[in-house]
């Protein structure tokens, strides 16, 4: 069914999986999801490899639909929703200079014809200075690290000034300077009451700095505060299921 | 007469005396013009092959058109256009149903569409009628072609100034797109659309078999001059447009057909740049030569 249904109460979460369940072609990633986003939280989205974690993001963020179920968005955050996928995505060959891919976080101002305005470019510049790229705005960005690119694509995300925020592995392959800093910016969205969703891997990072998880295992295995969901008990029952899966598919 | 007096002579003098050369000029610039950036974008995107399958699969329509209506310029490019955009599809369909990755199923396809309108037009026309749709016939563009080749420029151009930048954004992060409720499918087709109607213009001046060469052979030249896009996109026009006049001239004086001498000499144009232009082979070997060794 159609992506995304918008609640009419600002007290409920932020994002609720309602039964949700998502198919590709003959295989189910997800099946029978309930979950809920609580609003203005750093939520980490954890679990083995197959879990269904980006799936999970590629149905908030309107790219998949549901086979079953469906995904109610709270109404305060609307279709102010921004979302980074893997790197891979992207194609970096492509003559597109730094300040241009940062430029596009206007996008739902401009579309396709509406101009440019002064602000929108003095704020693709503040945006480029707080993840620390000021001064490599015309650069292409085949010419950039993988880290100066997922900066760059942070920046990208402060433009959009979005309520809800999904990044799928944003510190992937991430030198802990990056890791580091982009930290900071995640931190300065939680502080400014926007919600951030984070697919993740590294658990010490995920107990360190978020306020709660969501553990998948192509079903929610626990969903809410960090010491609730990252107990012993869990991860290992998100193993087993993986171990099974694992072993239908060989 | 001096020396320049006589190279501006022997270049110049073919357009000044002839029309229809100053015709088949006209033509190939506004097909340049338009043809070029659409071929920098395929190149970008990767999809160099499906732009040469598709200018092939357009002969069938062409070859339909032909046998209805004679040698009517609107019936054939009219029936050319419809082909290719029906090959395009099919093998958009072909891939997503069956094994066959998409190029496999174009590869497929045109071939099957060559084959087909070859055949049509060997049983119902002439050898030199088969000859014209495979190589052009640019010479013998009349005031109707040339309006042709005009509108499908300024359509593409339009377009292409409309949908510029999701155009871009399509191509370098569709994801970003999706997630903005903008389905790719549509600035796919639109741009599929466009292709199309470059080739189905390019087919009378340099046939089915060579109507990528004014799209694919330019932008391929630029990207060795610049990386910055909106140049890259102008310096394919203007790689276009010289060829076309180069090959034009050459054509002429050297007594060569004259499709064949535009490709020629875009192909030429092409590995000089991909040699000795700024972002070219030798250049980019130099760069790295200074490079300090880490």
């Amino acid at each position: 069914m159609g992506p995304l249904v918008v609640a009419e109460h600002p007290s409920e979460p932020a994002v609720s999986f309602e039964a949700v369940t998502v198919r590709y072609g003959k295989g189910t990633a997800v099946r029978h999801v309930d979950a809920r986003i609580a609003l203005g939280t750093l939520t980490a989205v954890i679990g083995p490899n197959g879990a269904g974690k980006s799936t999970l993001l590629n149905v908030v963020s309107g790219i998949k639909r549901t086979a079953a179920g469906r995904v109610v968005l709270n109404s305060c955050i609307g279709h102010r929703i921004a979302y980074l996928p893997q790197q891979s995505a992207l194609d970096r060959s492509f003559p597109i200079q730094v300040l241009d891919l940062v430029l596009l976080g206007a996008w739902e101002r401009t579309h396709s014809l509406r101009r440019v305005s002064s602000i929108d470019r003095q704020r693709a510049q503040d945006a480029l200075g707080a993840v620390g790229l000021t001064g490599l705005e015309a650069r292409p960005i085949g010419s950039l690290s993988a880290g100066q690119l997922q900066r760059a694509l942070f920046a990208r995300l402060l433009m959009q000034d979005a309520q809800l925020l999904l990044l799928d592995e944003p510190f992937n392959a991430m030198d802990s300077r990056t890791t580091q800093d982009l930290l900071e910016v995640l931190k300065s969205w939680h502080r400014e009451g926007r919600t951030v969703v984070a697919v993740l891997h590294d658990m010490e990072q995920v107990r360190a700095h978020f306020t709660h998880a969501l553990l998948l295992a192509r079903q929610c295995v626990a969903c809410g505060l960090i010491r609730t969901v990252l107990t012993a008990e869990n991860l290992a029952l998100a193993r087993d299921m993986a171990a099974e899966w694992a072993e239908g598919t060989a | 007469m001096s020396v320049l007096g006589s190279l501006m002579d022997w270049w110049l003098r073919p357009f000044v005396e002839f029309a229809f050369m100053r015709r088949a000029l006209a033509a190939c610039c506004a097909l340049s013009l338009s043809s070029s950036p659409i071929g920098v974008f395929l190149t970008l995107r990767r999809m160099s092959l499906m732009g040469d399958a598709t200018a092939h699969a357009v002969l069938p329509g062409v070859a339909l058109g032909f046998v209805f209506a004679g040698p009517s310029i609107l019936a054939m490019s009219l029936g050319g256009f419809v082909a290719g955009l029906a090959v395009a599809g099919l093998a958009g369909v072909a891939a997503r149903f069956t094994v066959l990755r998409e190029d496999a199923s174009f590869a497929a396809l045109y071939l099957i569409a060559l084959a087909f309108g070859v055949l049509l037009v060997s049983v119902h026309g002439t050898q030199v009628d088969l000859m014209h749709m495979l190589f052009g016939s640019v010479l013998a563009i009349d005031r109707e072609g040339c309006l042709l080749v005009a509108a499908a420029s300024t359509i593409t151009l339009i377009f292409l100034a409309i949908g510029y930048r999701a155009l871009v954004v399509e191509s370098v992060d569709p994801l970003f797109l999706q997630a903005h409720g903008h389905g790719g499918t549509l600035f796919h087709t639109l741009f599929i659309t466009l292709v199309v109607i470059n080739l189905v213009a390019g087919f009378q001046a340099l046939g089915t078999l060579m109507a990528v060469g004014l799209m694919m052979l330019p932008a391929a030249a630029a990207r060795s001059w610049t990386i910055d896009l909106p140049v890259l996109l102008a310096a394919a026009g203007a790689i276009g447009v010289l060829a076309a006049f180069l090959g034009l001239a050459l054509s002429f004086r050297w007594d060569f057909p004259s499709g064949p001498a535009i490709v020629l000499t875009a192909g030429a144009i092409y590995v000089a740049s991909s040699l000795f232009a700024p972002y070219g082979f030798v250049s980019t070997r130099l760069r790295q030569a200074r490079l300090p060794q880490t």
